[in-house]
């Protein structure tokens, strides 16, 4: 179904965006502000439903040629990943750490391996909902 | 040793990797790759050799859940080295093999995943010291082998196979935890060598016997031992090459190894030598009973393999023996027992591996197995004749081929065993050798069979569908290479007996250690008065008699009536049990989702409404709470007002959005009462699944009003209003009963403890992360659940693949 609304498109453009610079934002600023990857990829995955809406599924495919099943396996080994990572390392599973760096543009950065974990999530959570969006809606 | 802990996750490592080769390469060398992987194994094991021989132990521990006594600790040993060769060093045969056996049109990517997942948990199984992770890799292996004997499940018999092996084992498996778990009750230790050092203190406990026998269901129900055998014979329907191996190498000797790592800690109990001799000298008998009426070879194989492990067992039970007397010159003689069943299970491992590949051989060039259209193939594969007589005639306990000598010992074990004055063997000594010397003499009809039946006598070129021809070189090289082996331990068998079992009997006999005559000199001739050889000589004349005039006392095995089989046992508590289970479940399964609803409402008012009825814990207290203001209020009754609302709503779209403003309502409450986390949350999840909500709306059809009984009506409504109340009460009652210290203060700490100024994602990430992790888990596979169910559907005219 092709929906023929040029507000809707135009806006859409732009406000895609601004969605995902957002998801982006609170999945980076999660461990200090609120956010974190299950709001951020929640974000992230609304911009990609709100594309599919306005869209078709075949243009959007065309443009992001993801396959959402993909990103939330990987998501889910990223997860599992560094709790593993973290018996490697001889501490307890899941473990995580953090320090700060004087990073160049950045000044005084604080990088965590949280990052990580909360990537994991963000990722399962974009693949999980994008693919049971497209699912039911492709079933026709 | 770290190395050891490493040798169990290659396997699984490569698996993971299989998959990507396989896509690269082209697919029969993906055979080649896997077959590093057990050689690299059997190398680096084989390393270990000098030093293990000489008295060393290597562990290793990688702590896991150590406030539970649950840690990956490995363990090598004398006892688990040997287990460990044979996984590697017959896993490294089966898989030249399996690259000649299988064909390229095969899912070979899948068979050798599955393979290499069996590999890794059998050597789990045999170097963990921990109970808890023994038992998960225990039944790992059991997962693992229904995938491989599954493999080709679009046949019926296959799938069948499968299953009943699988619910065989496990059911085994689950019960030697419950018998892990009592163990370690009594003794305060998952660990197998802390165990066996204090074991002597708990002899007397009746949860000690419990143990022991639950332990040894596990151990019978994977050995494949009477009356859990049934699964043995059906689980030949996978590939070949996994016959040979899990069948002959590894996974049915996954109860001996139990048997054996767990004779210090049971052994010298009289219900332990009684089951497992018992057991085992009679699952001998019936194995090598039924194996000579089969007409399928691979059938056949599988009875003899089942004999073979009964023959081992009872040996384990016989040598246990020693351990309740404690060192002295006349116990010593009964360790013997458990020399040769140490010594018997790498025989049997080198026979069978090679006759499993004669068998699958003359299947894959003829296409049958069976014997009855077999015959005078000797002239057309002169190789596969020559393993196969080699593998048979070890098997049969004749020289010289190492079957011979583990037969002697064997016999001499048996003998032995009138002699001892423990357990009241004095009166039933004597049947142990009667029944083990039959049971020998059907081997010896058997192993006749396989080699003469098919390789000898008449040639029907009308029965069989193909031209018989000597199998390509590659697919030689494996038993070849085990037939080898099988000469030469009969050479140089004490080479195998100081170097790889004098280890193993001092693993089984900790107090026994570095004494004399615990290992033999293993010698082949005793000369002409020495009873075993004797009663070799007596299995050839009477069973080379049984063999010549088989056709004429076949007729035996139609007496026995064959409707109370126990095969028939276990196909009727199968139909019963999905009966059973099918009429249950249409019973409450209405397909109605109001049904549903008040099945989960009504437990919920039942359980938590009747609990707090009963224990009076309501209360209503508002002293404590803040004042409410004017916009609380309001954002209050918008919400009343939506959910009244939606009862009233003519359309679908309308009540969608209606419940959308109850959502965002309750987000604007998280904004209010300074919770920014939730509140986005919250907002973009009602925006998301109201998004959800109208795509599958859309195509649901008209909404209707539905015509209800009263009498449903008024249910629903009280259903409907207590839920209500309860809910109501309870948040009010949670708000004045404090029973616990509240635990939020450790929270407070999180910039100090996570290094994050946000404290609910330091929850989320750090605190509890563990809970995070499943949570994304379980929204992955709630994710491919809803595909699979939508997009898997079959295509119209598609045959579904049970139907085959």
């Amino acid at each position: 179904m092709k929906i023929n609304d040029v507000i809707l498109e135009t806006v859409t453009r732009i406000v895609v965006f601004i969605i995902l610079t957002f998801g982006v934002e609170l999945f980076l600023s999660g461990h200090n502000n609120p956010g974190g990857g299950f709001i951020g990829g929640l974000v992230l995955s609304s911009a990609f439903v709100l594309l599919y809406l306005v869209y078709d599924i075949e243009t959007v495919q065309q443009g992001i040629p993801f396959d959402y099943k993909k990103i939330a396996a990987f998501g889910v080994l990223l997860a599992v990943g560094t709790g593993v990572a973290a018996a490697v390392f001889g501490v307890q599973f899941l473990t995580q750490t953090a320090s700060h760096f004087n990073l160049p543009v950045f000044g005084d950065t604080e990088l965590s391996t949280v990052i990580l974990f909360e990537a994991g999530v963000a990722l399962t959570v974009v693949g999980v909902v994008v693919t049971i969006i497209l699912s039911i809606s492709e079933d026709v | 040793m770290l190395t050891i802990t490493i040798a169990i996750l290659i396997p699984f490592l490569a698996a993971i990797l299989v998959p990507f080769i396989y896509k690269r390469v082209p697919s029969r060398n993906v055979g080649w790759f896997v077959l590093l992987v057990p050689l690299a194994l059997f190398i680096v094991l084989a390393r270990f050799i000098p030093a293990v021989s000489s008295g060393e132990t290597y562990i290793h521990t990688i702590k896991w859940i150590d406030s539970a006594g649950i840690n990956f600790t490995t363990y090598l040993d004398g006892l688990s080295m040997i287990f460990g060769l044979l996984i590697t060093g017959v896993g490294s045969l089966v898989i030249l093999y399996s690259i000649y056996y299988l064909s390229e049109r095969e899912a070979l990517g899948r068979f050798y995943v599955y393979l290499l997942m069996f590999m890794g948990s059998m050597l789990g199984v045999i170097f963990s010291d921990n109970l808890m992770v023994l038992y998960v890799f225990w039944e790992l292996t059991s997962i693992s082998s229904f995938l491989l004997i599954a493999f080709w499940y679009h046949r019926k018999k296959s799938r069948y196979g499968a299953q009943k092996s699988m619910l065989i084992t496990v059911s085994g498996g689950v019960a030697m935890l419950a018998g892990f778990i009592m163990l370690h009750t009594l003794t305060g230790s998952f660990s197998v060598r802390e165990i066996i050092s204090t074991i002597g203190q708990y002899t007397g406990e009746s949860l000690f016997l419990l143990a022991m026998l639950l332990v040894l269901l596990g151990a019978f129900t994977k050995s494949a031992q009477f009356p859990f055998h049934i699964w043995l014979p059906d689980a030949m329907e996978a590939p070949t090459p996994v016959s040979a191996y899990l069948h002959s190498a590894t996974m049915v000797k996954a109860g001996i190894y139990l048997v054996a790592r767990f004779t210090p800690v049971f052994g010298g109990e009289a219900i332990w030598f009684y089951t497992v001799s018992c057991v085992g000298i009679f699952t001998l008998f019936w194995g090598s009973f039924n194996a000579v009426r089969q007409t399928d070879l691979k059938a056949l194989l599988a009875y003899s393999t089942i004999s073979q492990l009964g023959l081992i067992m009872s040996l384990f039970g016989l040598g246990s023996a020693a351990l309740n007397e404690g060192y002295s010159a006349d116990s010593v003689i009964y360790t013997q027992a458990t020399f040769a069943a140490l010594f018997h299970l790498i025989n049997h491992s080198t026979f069978k591996g090679a006759l499993f590949m004669v068998v699958g051989i003359v299947d894959h060039e003829l296409g049958t197995r069976d014997i009855r259209r077999l015959g005078g193939l000797m002239s057309f594969m002169p190789v596969t004749f020559t393993i196969a007589l080699i593998g048979s005639f070890s098997m049969a306990g004749l020289p010289p081929f190492n079957g011979f000598l583990s037969k002697e010992m064997f016999f001499e074990s048996m003998l032995n065993v009138r002699n001892l004055d423990i357990f009241a063997m004095g009166t039933w000594g004597t049947l142990f050798p009667v029944v083990a010397w039959i049971a020998s003499v059907l081997t010896f009809v058997y192993s006749m069979i396989i080699v003469f039946k098919t390789f000898l006598g008449q040639h029907q070129p009308a029965r069989l569908d193909r031209v018989p021809h000597e199998a390509p070189v590659g697919m030689l090289i494996a038993p070849s290479i085990l037939a080898v082996f099988v000469i030469g331990i009969f050479f140089f068998p004490n080479v195998i007996g100081n170097y790889i079992l004098r280890p193993a009997m001092a693993a089984i006999y900790p107090p026994f250690e570095g004494a004399e005559g615990l290992v033999p000199y293993i010698v082949a001739w005793h000369g002409f008065n020495y009873m075993p050889l004797l009663l070799t000589i007596g299995v050839v004349i009477v069973g080379g008699g049984l063999y010549l005039f088989l056709r004429y006392w076949r007729s035996v095995y139609e007496i026995a009536p064959f409707s109370w089989t126990l095969d028939r046992l276990y196909n009727g508590i199968l139909v019963q049990a999905e009966k059973g289970s099918s009429h249950l479940t249409r019973f409450y399964m209405t397909g109605y989702l109001r049904d549903y609803l008040v099945y989960i409402f009504a437990f919920f008012i039942l359980a938590v409404g009747g609990s707090m009825f009963v224990t009076g814990t309501y209360l209503f207290d508002l002293s404590g709470d803040a004042p409410i203001t004017i916009n609380e209020y309001i954002f209050v009754f918008v919400m009343m007002g939506a959910g009244i609302a939606i009862i009233f709503a003519k359309s679908r779209m309308t009540a969608i959005i209606l419940n959308g403003v109850l959502g965002y309502s309750i987000a604007i409450f998280f904004v209010v009462f300074r919770a920014p986390d939730l509140a986005l949350t919250q907002i973009i999840v009602e925006t998301v699944t109201t998004a959800l909500f109208l795509l599958c709306f859309r195509f649901l059809p008209e909404w209707k009003k539905e015509k209800t009984a009263p009498s449903t009506k008024v249910i629903n409504a009280i259903i409907a209003i207590s839920v209500g109340t309860i809910v109501t009460i309870l948040a009010l009652t949670v708000q004045g009963n404090k029973m616990f210290e509240s635990i939020s203060v450790y929270f407070e700490d999180a910039y100090e403890l996570a290094g994050g100024k946000n404290i609910v994602n330091t929850i989320l990430g750090d605190f509890r992360a563990f809970d995070t992790m499943l949570e994304v888990v379980v929204l992955f596979i709630a994710g491919i659940g809803v595909y699979t169910l939508i997009k898997l559907k079959a295509r119209k005219g598609e045959k579904d693949v049970e139907d085959q």
